[in-house]
């Protein structure tokens, strides 16, 4: 550290710079961004460029959780039908000023407007210029369930729904949902250089867009007039280095004070560092195999959770995920509101297992199991998961055959209605809601789809469809504490895992939280001198 | 025009005939090489979620995926001959905007460790034929054996612990120190930083060159002074050599002048082959020091199976290496006039 400051030093002496030192924060980033538009990517490395940093949404996720918090909107009322929601903006919202932009006036209905006709609107020029693929709009069905969007008055905005849907308030906080500047990109329009807001993005964000350097660096300075206030640090780079040990490296040295995704086996190692501090939540995911509930003999709930109980999940812990991680025993995350505690997990309980098998009738069983080619965040190697699966399996007289394809290969064929074996996958969350767990992977209307056990029970069914049209969080809460009782009887899945999230920081820095979602930002973020 | 001119003029234009046909088929290859691998851009994207059979079918025709193959490569030909290899899949911009803003950096990269592999591998080479057989030889030759097969991966961070977090002489990666932020003119960082009159900057930039150099030019530095060694071996047994001492020249004058004159054209050939293997190199090295150029992007570009991406990129790779190997053949022709015959 003391190296950096003096060749900082150094450096503002030569660049005839003010004595004041610069407070920056270097960020070493994963990943390149694919752009600077949120609403058209879907990727966490493209959102931490953009939603976290430079935009706002109408209401975001509490720091360190999946609660709902104003933002741009101060408030919002639902209509008692639950088919209108009515925002009421804040009225003291500047964009950012850039030597790109200078923005006349402050933030109104008018931008949260076109932030959504952008992606809905087909004559609306960016939606022109994306081809309509405003992918987490589609994904999230926001085009059929947004009716109409009224400007009430200039700061008040009213969705009309087609449906009642709760879920449609977390969508919001969703980096898609990031509310643009219309002037900016009118002028840009006029212009004739609609794509520059696609390279030089203008929010209200915390941050506000100076540079960028294609795969090597992303530069932000705080943004003065910001409606929660200046940042602490002045500037914010972003170094783009993919490899996770150099990462490691570079913190070490002080080239950065902040990095994602440690590689599991250095964490000890970090931990044990005198400069570096590893932050540590468990992640909002979940891993999971999916039996084909649409298949013999796993149509049979006893037959699912004999197999359950045949499995040593505590083992997979152990040694697939080096201990940072946990038995998962519900689809959803422990972490998530509506989490149902009182649910017991089936046993490992190889004996009993063989007993539940002989008493289904099931002998000499020959099953697949597919173990994804590729790492992901809830899962660090699914091959060798499957593995301890088919030992453990092999003690009670199951033989099973491992399988795999190429990754997207490997994800249609596992939607896939008849589909030969269990397939483990896992999913992180979107925007906290439970829906978008129980909903998108559990659904009747997720078979052949995102539902990779079929698994299509009505009595569940109901039970989450109720739940999408209730306003009230805690009615809610209750029909998905129910649904994972139910989940838990008919077990469509072995619950197997949620992975712990490590984030390493350098000593000096401040006011860095973890965010459950898995993106990364910086608001209130310092660094100590 | 002199009899001269007119013959190194109808060698350029036989060299240039013959670079056509190896084009075409490197479109070919290109073309088909992504699309053999398994996988397919639009089940990527979608990712866990999957995706509708009416939102893919709709991709499809978006991409010009849906088309017959050979109606798709006709596209792409037809594309690449305006100069457009069409959009990436992931970012939306045109490949070759993409591509030329990254390759100066590969391309610095590349020259200064050819530069290390030459200035180091040359007169190593030398002074091994001159010593064969001596301490210095076998020195020589066991260095660059072990350079020659060592992992990039591994010797990358291995100089990165050791010289970057051991004894923090070397910044461990990146381009530039994140206090700079010089406007790219020409891509090359030292180039621009002198532009831009930052002395500092320069220095930062010539700083971050060093591991990575070194890293990248490992190769073909072993593989540089092996070839020297062997070529200068080869042209000492020489009878011109033996007449040259002979007649009382220096020995300076020998090694220099006869032998080394001789011996640099199977040295040139390799120099000029090492541009192919700099360029593979490149896409591990630039993965480790996270350094911007093509290697990294073209990286990204497969594991995304972007394929306008991955053609367009392999066929302007393949350009370039046909075009520095061109060179490198009428470079032949200035060291030897008797190949321009």
């Amino acid at each position: 550290m003391k190296k950096t400051l003096l060749a900082a030093g150094v450096a503002a002496m030569m660049m005839g710079a003010t004595p004041v030192m610069a407070k920056t924060l270097v960020y070493c980033s994963e990943g390149s961004p694919e752009g600077f538009d949120p609403a058209i990517y879907t990727t966490g490395t493209t959102f931490d460029a953009t939603s976290e940093t430079v935009f706002n949404m109408l209401v975001q996720f509490k720091p360190g959780t999946t609660e709902l918090e104003p933002a741009i909107a101060k408030s919002w009322e639902v209509s008692d039908d639950g088919l209108s929601v009515t925002f009421h903006l804040r009225d003291d919202i500047k964009f950012q000023t850039t030597d790109f932009f200078t923005p006349s006036r402050p933030l109104n209905a008018d931008d949260v407007i076109w932030s959504f006709e952008r992606q809905m609107d087909k004559e609306n020029p960016y939606y022109k210029l994306a081809n309509g693929n405003f992918e987490y709009f589609n994904a999230m069905s926001m085009g059929e369930l947004i009716k109409s969007i009224e400007k009430v008055d200039a700061h008040t905005v009213k969705f009309v729904l087609t449906e009642p849907n709760a879920p449609f308030l977390a969508n919001l906080a969703m980096p898609f949902a990031a509310i643009h500047s219309q002037e900016y990109e009118q002028q840009l329009i006029d212009e004739g250089k609609p794509q520059q807001a696609n390279q030089k993005p203008i929010g209200t964000g915390p941050f506000q867009f100076v540079a960028y350097r294609e795969d090597a660096a992303i530069r932000y300075q705080a943004n003065p007039d910001y409606f929660r206030g200046k940042q602490p640090i002045d500037n914010l780079v972003f170094a783009i280095t993919p490899d996770a040990q150099v990462r490691y490296q570079k913190l070490m040295a002080g080239e950065c004070q902040v990095m994602p995704f440690p590689n599991p086996a250095d964490v000890k190692a970090m931990k044990q560092n005198d400069e570096i501090q590893v932050l540590q939540e468990p992640g909002l995911n979940v891993a999971y195999l999916a039996y084909n509930t649409q298949q013999k003999p796993f149509d049979q709930p006893e037959v699912r959770r004999a197999l359950n109980m045949a499995i040593n999940k505590q083992a997979i812990i152990d040694a697939v995920f080096q201990g940072a991680g946990e038995v998962a025993k519900n689809p959803i995350p422990p972490t998530m509101w509506s989490y149902n505690d009182a649910v017991k997990d089936d046993p490992y309980d190889p004996e009993k297992a063989k007993q539940m098998l002989a008493d289904a009738g099931v002998k000499n069983l020959k099953m697949d199991i597919w173990a994804m080619p590729v790492q992901r965040p809830y899962m660090p190697n699914a091959r060798r998961a499957a593995e301890l699966m088919q030992a453990d399996l092999a003690k009670v007289g199951v033989d099973v055959n491992i399988v795999t394809y190429e990754w997207g290969e490997y994800l249609k064929r596992a939607s896939a209605v008849d589909r030969k074996g269990a397939v483990i996958l896992g999913w992180t969350g979107d925007n906290g809601d439970p829906d978008n767990f129980m909903g998108t992977l559990l659904s009747c209307a997720g078979v052949g789809g995102a539902n990779r056990s079929q698994w299509c029970y009505k009595p569940f069914d109901d039970l989450i469809q109720q739940a999408r049209t209730l306003s009230d969080q805690a009615e809610r809460a209750k029909l998905y504490e129910k649904a994972q009782v139910i989940f838990k009887q008919q077990a469509p899945w072995d619950t197997l895992a949620h992975s712990t999230v490590f984030m390493p920081i350098r000593k000096e820095v401040t006011g860095y939280v973890i965010n459950p979602l898995g993106l990364h930002s910086f608001e209130g973020v310092d660094i100590q001198e | 025009m002199t009899s001269q001119t007119l013959t190194m003029f109808k060698f350029i234009l036989v060299k240039l005939a013959q670079l056509v046909p190896t084009f075409i088929g490197v479109t070919i290859v290109a073309f088909a090489f992504i699309r053999l691998l398994p996988g397919d851009p639009i089940l990527l994207m979608a990712g866990e979620r999957g995706i509708s059979a009416e939102r893919y079918a709709q991709l499809q025709a978006q991409f010009g995926f849906d088309r017959p193959l050979p109606v798709q490569y006709w596209e792409f030909l037809k594309g690449l001959l305006h100069g457009d290899l069409g959009n990436s899949l992931v970012t939306h911009s045109p490949v070759v905007g993409e591509f030329f803003s990254r390759f100066p950096a590969t391309m610095e990269l590349s020259l200064f460790a050819l530069a290390f592999a030459v200035i180091i591998g040359l007169p190593a080479g030398v002074l091994a034929a001159i010593r064969r057989g001596k301490t210095l030889d076998h020195t020589v030759v066991g260095i660059s054996l072990t350079g020659y097969s060592m992992p990039i991966f591994w010797w990358g961070l291995l100089l990165i612990m050791f010289f970057s977090g051991t004894l923090g002489w070397t910044p461990v990666s990146g381009r530039i120190s994140f206090m700079y932020f010089i406007e790219p003119v020409t891509g090359f960082m030292t180039i621009d930083t002198l532009l831009a009159g930052d002395w500092g900057a320069f220095l930062s930039a010539l700083h971050h060159l060093i591991l990575p150099a070194i890293v990248l030019g490992t190769i073909p530095l072993a593989v540089i002074a092996r070839q020297t060694r062997s070529s200068m071996l080869e042209v000492l047994g020489e009878d011109y050599v033996r007449t040259a001492r002979a007649k009382g020249l220096s020995s300076y004058r020998v090694i220099m002048v006869h032998t080394l004159r001789n011996a640099l054209i199977s040295v040139v050939t390799v120099i000029g082959l090492q541009v192919g293997l700099l360029l593979a190199g490149a896409i591990l090295t630039e993965t480790i020091f996270s350094w911007p150029g093509i290697g990294k992007w073209m990286i990204d570009a497969i594991s995304r199976r972007d394929y306008p991406s991955v053609q367009g990129g392999l066929v302007l790779i393949a350009f370039i290496v046909m075009i520095v190997n061109l060179l490198v053949d009428l470079a032949y022709g200035v060291i030897n006039p008797r190949i321009r015959h």
